[in-house]
């Protein structure tokens, strides 16, 4: 869309950017505030940090999150990844409808909803809860946005190249690892970001998946934050935050690269044709 | 011929999501038609394998609606259902009225600025949901940074109770969903041809007008995607009004979260979860219809 950007469009932009990031910034700001009372501005300090690490519940946590956030995501890409091959080159089979749904419903239908049906599915079969029991609900979520993010991928790739290997006498094995993948790894990596960020955000579904001896990270900090504001929450939530900022914006700049590096090769390539 | 591998990439995906997806509704339904019982699992008839076809045909003999009854008798589920709705709907328009000129500025702005704003509006996305609630308790709390700012300036004489208010419960769902409402809007303006609002200009339209002539009915499928995205999420929403609302603000998804946690009543519990899933399956059914006849018209 062309037309000038105007002053109102700059006031909404600044205004809405502001809405968004202002309370974040607050949130940091006052994590190295010394002051127990969280409001008050005290002076510069990094002692909550320090009593964070000294916490051993709050350590425990991170170590469950941790486990269950890698397992549960990797778990979710294999799943995810063959269930988007399935839905874009699997043809007909009976019940793809079925099959469909079943990738696209998880994502609409609320936590609670999960959460309880898999808790009673857990009981009624006798599976201890912890860990391992997490980590099945969460690849099952998570395997739905991670085939819809290869999918789209999948879809828009030229089919041709995957029959070329084949006629030239790759196995389809071979054709899908060194022609597919190659082509649909940066929506794999992606799909594994995205089912690991949204296994280390889930509170629900963790709180209905584990039993006693699992708490997970956002399961801790919620039975804290319902007393009230507190420093040692704050400094977790800034960990939390620049470890995700750092992330975010190192993949954007190396896709950024790597796309202009694929530019480049392309027009080297079409000027030695 | 039977081909093994096909049957193999099938199957591992198309079973996984039967048992841990399927089936599990198939037991929320069941418990939902249970009746509650001082035991552990607290409900009966349990389902006893051993007992075969004789056991199958007992547990469908104690089968009734009781708890679906009682979800009609009690006032307080019904009233919990209608303000989940209302509340979903509310915050879906407000996010809509904040969203839509976040997504118009950035489609606006100078191509070069695009990757980033778009990077800005997805990075609070990606940090936690839990700890972006969280930040508002903070901030609107009764000794909070936004309290103490307005008596500094000298608005206000005394502090405004604003935490624990269905005001807080708006805030903090407009806050956490505004990404998923300003991304399909901006997709469709950015792709808005800007040779039409330039021939509306020199049709003797004004800015305003062909604004509201051309740029607003080209952009409904984005406003429509984006409203289905808040609206449906937010109806089972349990986190914010458990943080930020107060005893009166009354949600489906924390009503279900203490019948089950707090009353230890799952077969109530399990007809709340089915009840809620009848209520989104129309807004869900809507929604896919619309975006497969926006797929349709894009190709």
């Amino acid at each position: 869309m062309r037309n000038r950007f105007s002053w109102f469009n700059a006031t909404s932009l600044t205004l809405g950017f502001a809405f968004l990031y202002l309370p974040i910034l607050i949130l940091v700001v006052y994590s190295f505030n010394s002051s127990k009372l969280v409001t008050v501005w005290a002076g510069f300090s990094t002692k909550w940090y320090g009593e964070l690490f000294h916490d051993q519940a709050f350590m425990d946590a991170a170590i469950v999150t941790l486990k269950v956030g890698l397992a549960s995501s990797t778990l979710a890409t294999v799943l995810g990844t063959m269930a988007a091959y399935v839905l874009v080159r699997g043809g007909r089979f009976f019940g793809r409808t079925l099959f469909s749904g079943m990738i696209y419903a998880p994502l609409v239908v609320p936590d609670v909803i999960t959460g309880l049906s898999l808790l009673l599915l857990f009981i009624s079969i006798g599976l201890d809860r912890g860990i391992g029991t997490i980590v099945l609900a969460h690849a099952t979520f998570s395997m739905c946005y991670v085939s819809v993010v290869v999918s789209s991928r999948l879809v828009s790739f030229d089919r041709a190249l995957e029959e070329a290997a084949l006629d030239l006498g790759c196995t389809p094995w071979d054709a899908f690892k060194s022609v597919t993948l190659p082509i649909i790894a940066p929506a794999v990596i992606s799909g594994w970001l995205l089912a690991f960020t949204l296994s280390l955000d889930d509170l629900v579904i963790a709180s209905f998946a584990s039993g006693p001896s699992a708490t997970t990270l956002p399961m801790k900090i919620f039975s804290q934050v319902r007393l009230g504001v507190s420093p040692e929450i704050n400094a977790l939530s800034t960990i939390l935050i620049s470890i995700v900022t750092v992330g975010v914006v190192t993949t954007s700049v190396l896709t950024k690269q790597a796309a202009v590096r694929r530019k480049r090769q392309e027009q080297e390539a079409a000027k030695q044709d | 011929m039977f081909n093994f591998r096909r049957f193999f990439l099938i199957s591992v995906p198309y079973i996984w999501l039967l048992l841990l997806f399927l089936v599990p509704f198939g037991i929320v339904l069941k418990i939902s038609l249970s009746d509650s019982a001082l035991a552990i699992p607290p409900y009966s008839p349990t389902f006893d394998l051993s007992a075969g076809w004789a056991g199958f045909r007992e547990m469908w003999a104690a089968f009734d609606f009781e708890n679906f009854l009682w979800l009609v008798d009690d006032s307080l589920y019904i009233k919990a259902y209608l303000s989940s709705v209302w509340i979903a709907l509310v915050s879906m328009i407000l996010t809509l009225l904040v969203g839509y000129p976040i997504a118009y500025g950035m489609a606006k702005a100078p191509e070069e600025w695009r990757p980033t704003l778009m990077m800005l509006i997805i990075l609070p996305f990606w940090t936690s949901f839990l700890i972006r609630v969280y930040a508002w308790i903070g901030i609107l709390g009764s000794q909070g940074y936004l309290n103490q700012f307005l008596l500094w300036i000298g608005v206000i004489d005394e502090p405004l109770v604003l935490l624990n208010t269905s005001l807080a419960v708006y805030i903090g769902i407009v806050y956490t969903y505004l990404p998923f409402m300003v991304l399909p809007i901006y997709a469709t303006l950015e792709k808005l041809d800007g040779d039409l609002l330039e021939a509306a200009e020199d049709l003797g339209c004004s800015r305003i007008s062909a604004f509201w002539l051309i740029t607003v009915p080209l952009s409904r499928p984005g406003v429509i995607a984006g409203c289905f995205l808040v609206f449906i999420p937010v109806v089972g929403e349990f986190v914010i009004p458990s943080l930020l609302g107060g005893s009166r603000t009354l949600m489906i998804g924390k009503v279900l979260w203490d019948e089950f946690f707090a009353n230890r009543d799952w077969p109530l519990a399990s007809a709340v979860a089915v009840i809620l899933l009848l209520i989104l399956i129309i807004p869900i059914v809507l929604f896919q219809r619309q975006q497969q006849r926006a797929q349709e018209a894009g190709q």
